[in-house]
């Protein structure tokens, strides 16, 4: 596969192998704009390619065109609050979901394959056990559930840390209509999400400041919601999203980092193999973190491509 | 009176409808679809402070956001944001309303003196556990109070017992009331089953549960 040196849209910042999106558009979804990406020949085949949390579709700028040399249209879409989509009032699961829905309804009806990494990983797969028939295959990028549990503290220990989130999580609410991202140059950018991706590369990191991140009077911001928030609490257990996994209806690739980092989410084969389907597969790749896709485009993008010849 | 608060991107609409007594405000959160009540219900007569009532995002006075995306924790930051505006209060809570107000009785245990459950639309939710994931969509965009994606997405939040026994344990603990929570609904859902089980939780009447939380001191 070729290697153009394309760069990002506000031509600002080079990196090997990526290209922006060929196309793009908005969805409606129940009134919200939701923005959508696509790269590679309109006619070919279509796929499903849905980014991680805090991420944006053009994180995919490498790995997409490779898939899309592959012979697919790639479409993905930036999840409500993410990149160029609508900033919403309310995000939940289940909104995230009827939006991955609303985008698929103006591509096809038939079953595609669907790539998902991190929580796009979890949303593909809840979507492909909500809508069976709308999924031929799934690829799940080190989004699949482990079993993490707070550790195991004294019941009045418990109770402390459950209100510390709260109250931290109810003020942050108070204050989030005036609520807004801190600005900075591009550089200051990219060492911000270093230290959540502390395997990427800088030069990486800044390319998506150029496709992620908005320029203001006063320097960058990511275009983000500052409304979204790390963490957070409520009645969702792991257990129940590896209940879904037995009796998923489609093939499946699932690919695992070995490498912990603080994005990652620490599953492991152990963890899931007694949960997996029979048609599952599981890759876990050597010395690699939860960007598996983007620590190594060309080997991840050469095994969808298998699985889903 | 209306008093309307900003959450977020949503106006909420707090209604006074019996605003300048002296003393604690009592806060009613309504159930589900439903809205503020638009004089002091016979019910809740007998209450000696202020009485309040919210609409929560999408129902009532509230704006309805555009999209969907309902969750019972956002419908506490609602009413934490009318808790704000009272500084303290006690709640009254009907159906939907009820959990609300045991998670935020659990969440701001200095500010909440005691909350009242109640009977009312949308008690039980989407039951203990999560059922056969289904997609809520598209519903066109009414832009009309009570939003449909509320009334869809409010009926399905999944309402573990365990969750709920969570929050009682944490007003008691932290709250220093001997019982923060008072259970008058007669329809027990898992949730609010394991609730009355527990020792900071009184099964009573709404009369009883007012006026002991009407003498307990800020």
């Amino acid at each position: 596969m070729s290697e153009p040196a394309v760069t990002a849209e506000s031509g600002l910042v080079p990196y090997p192998g990526a290209q922006a999106p060929a196309r793009r558009r908005f969805v409606n979804s129940g009134g919200l704009r939701i923005a959508v990406h696509e790269w590679g020949d309109e006619k070919a085949p279509p796929l499903l390619l849905a980014h991680g949390g805090f991420d944006f579709s053009r994180t995919y700028d490498v790995f997409a065109p490779l898939l899309a040399a592959g012979g697919f249209r790639i479409v993905s879409w930036d999840q409500r609050g993410h990149g160029d989509s609508e900033h919403a009032a309310l995000y939940t699961w289940d909104a995230d979901v009827r939006d991955a829905l609303m985008v698929l309804d103006t591509v096809t009806c038939e079953p595609i394959p669907v790539i998902g990494h991190s929580k796009g990983g979890s949303l593909l797969t809840h979507l492909a056990d909500a809508c069976p028939h709308r999924v031929s295959k799934l690829v799940n990028i080190d989004g699949l559930p482990s079993r993490a549990r707070h550790p195991d503290v004294a019941e009045h220990e418990r109770s402390r840390l459950l209100a510390k989130e709260l109250a931290g999580w109810l003020d942050h609410r108070r204050g989030v209509a005036n609520a807004e991202r801190k600005p900075g140059t591009m550089d200051e950018l990219a060492r911000r999400r270093g230290r959540m991706n502390p395997r990427l590369s800088h030069e990486w990191l800044l390319y998506l400041v150029a496709a992620g991140a908005q320029h203001d009077a006063d320097g960058w911001r990511w275009k983000l919601d500052p409304s979204m928030r790390f963490g957070g609490f409520g009645p969702w257990r792991p257990e129940w999203t590896l209940l879904r996994l037995p009796g998923l209806p489609v093939p499946m690739l699932g690919f695992l980092a070995s490498a912990s980092e603080p994005m990652g989410w620490d599953t492991t084969e152990e963890i899931l193999s007694p949960h997996l389907p029979p048609d599952a597969e599981i890759h876990t790749l050597p010395d690699t973190g939860h960007f598996i896709h983007i620590e190594r485009p060309r080997e991840v993008v050469e095994r969808v491509l298998r699985f889903l010849a | 009176m209306i008093v309307s608060l900003r959450h977020g991107r949503v106006t909420l609409a707090l209604h006074g409808l019996r605003p300048d007594a002296a003393g604690r405000a009592l806060l009613l959160l309504h159930g589900r679809g439903l809205r503020a009540p638009a004089a002091v219900p016979k019910r809740v007569a007998a209450w000696p402070g202020p009485i309040w009532a919210l609409d929560f995002t999408g129902h009532g006075a509230s704006s309805v956001p555009r999209g969907g995306g309902y969750s019972v924790e956002i419908l506490m930051a609602d009413a934490d944001a009318a808790l704000a505006h009272l500084v303290s209060a006690t709640l009254l809570g009907n159906g939907l309303g009820a959990y609300v107000a045991l998670l935020l009785a659990g969440a701001r245990p200095q500010q909440v003196r005691g909350a009242v459950l109640c009977d009312g639309p949308g008690l039980a939710g989407g039951g203990p556990r999560p059922v056969t994931p289904t997609v809520v969509g598209p519903i066109g965009a009414l832009e009309a109070a009570p939003d449909p994606f509320a009334l869809i997405e409010l009926a399905r939040d999944v309402r573990p017992p365990d969750y709920a026994t969570s929050f009682v344990r944490q007003a008691c603990q932290l709250s220093e009331l001997e019982r923060p929570i008072s259970v008058c609904a007669i329809e027990r859902p898992d949730w609010l089953a394991a609730v009355v089980e527990e020792p900071g939780a009184a099964v009573t009447t709404l009369t009883e549960a007012l006026a002991h939380y009407a003498c307990v001191p800020a």
